[in-house]
């Protein structure tokens, strides 16, 4: 079914992107289906805005560092890699709270549409060891994402965002 | 030479010690308090602490604790329902304090936590509990209405709180948290059935079935 619909887009890329998308949306654990006018955008998740910070500063690393936060961006529709995107990443940390100034920065994604900021261990807070994410800076709609560590003694986390024209 | 009541006594009390203050010593040498402020660290507390009262409860008005049966049983039975929902309040409290949008999301059940709503809706039976047995000889409830309500809220109450607490990652060690959890359980069981709450019965006075 899906193959039938996407058909009149078949070429090697766009399977190739179908194909990662598929694989992403797995092992994130949503189901994203590819549907005809391609890649779905990504939702805010659900407290993925809780102590937001706007306008963190970019920055070489959050801290002392320690724990890697990682991710692409990629523009709804097509899935082309989008560059120079500014994501703004927060968390409980070793070394602050989430609300606090120094557990915010932020970081801008390469020519390939990818970001990868190293910040200090994430520790459960409310529960969960999660980290938070945010593209908010109007070119595309804001998303906030709250990805989640299988598990607290894990040293880096990952996030993808496929943004839509604000 | 101590006689078996006397140690029977000492080992029961001895016992119940352990099954509550062990989870909350592991959970007190947690490498996660480092991290937190005292606010979030009472709120924590505050929430385990709770939990063993939860097993506190059906333990009382099943009169298996010494010292405790029939009347006495009851009325502490009331006192530490009281001191569950400070507790709760506390606990509330204080996780409001140290984030504002999670406690909302949570209180609201907009959580993304699974747990979230499970340890919400414990915290609204343990309230209606509460609320209904202050106000019980002003309303005028028969025993038998009365239990009517409390039963179901209590099968809620305790459910909600175990599910709510194995689902967190937080201070509690694993092993000790399953086991105070399923202590929980098997109490309420054993006093569910004990006292036969799903009969309608006449009388509610002298119902403990402890025998001492």
């Amino acid at each position: 079914m899906t193959l039938v619909v996407l058909k009149p887009l078949l070429n090697r890329r766009n399977l190739l992107v179908a194909g990662g998308t598929v694989l992403a949306a797995g092992a994130s654990g949503l189901l994203l289906p590819a549907r005809a006018d391609g890649l779905a955008p990504t939702e805010s998740m659900s407290g993925g805005a809780n102590n937001y910070r706007k306008g963190a500063a970019v920055v070489d690393r959050i801290g002392k560092g320690g724990f890697w936060m990682s991710g692409t961006v990629r523009r709804a529709g097509d899935g082309t890699p989008l560059a120079g995107q500014r994501i703004q990443i927060w968390a409980h940390t070793v070394e602050g709270q989430e609300h606090e100034p120094q557990s915010h920065g932020a970081t801008l994604t390469d020519k390939d549409g990818k970001f990868r900021l190293e910040m200090p261990q994430i520790i459960p807070i409310f529960g969960q060891p999660h980290g938070h994410l945010a593209y908010d800076s109007g070119e595309f709609k804001t998303v906030f994402l709250r990805p989640v560590m299988r598990s607290p003694k894990e040293t880096s986390l990952e996030a993808h965002f496929v943004l839509q024209p604000a | 030479m101590m006689r078996w009541g006397r140690a029977r006594t000492i080992l029961i009390w001895a016992a119940l010690a352990v099954v509550i203050g062990v989870p909350i010593a592991f959970a007190a040498g947690s490498e996660q308090l480092a991290w937190r402020g005292p606010v979030y660290i009472l709120a924590g507390f505050a929430g385990i602490v709770a939990l063993g009262l939860v097993l506190l409860q059906p333990l009382l008005i099943g009169g298996y604790l010494p010292g405790f049966a029939a009347y006495r049983g009851r009325r502490a039975h009331h006192w530490i329902g009281g001191a569950l929902v400070a507790m709760i309040v506390i606990h509330v409290a204080g996780l409001w304090i140290t984030s504002p949008p999670d406690m909302i999301d949570a209180l609201t059940y907009q959580s993304p936590t699974p747990f979230s709503p499970f340890g919400v809706t414990a915290m609204w039976a343990i309230f209606a509990v509460a609320l209904i047995a202050v106000l019980r000889r002003r309303l005028g409830l028969r025993p038998r209405t009365w239990r009517f309500i409390h039963m179901p809220l209590a099968v809620v109450i305790v459910v909600g709180s175990v599910v709510h607490c194995l689902l967190i990652e937080g201070t509690m060690e694993t092993i000790t948290k399953a086991a105070l959890c399923a202590l929980v359980l098997a109490a309420t069981v054993k006093a569910m059935i004990d006292l036969q709450v799903w009969r309608r019965r006449r009388t509610l006075r002298g119902e403990s079935v402890a025998r001492q």
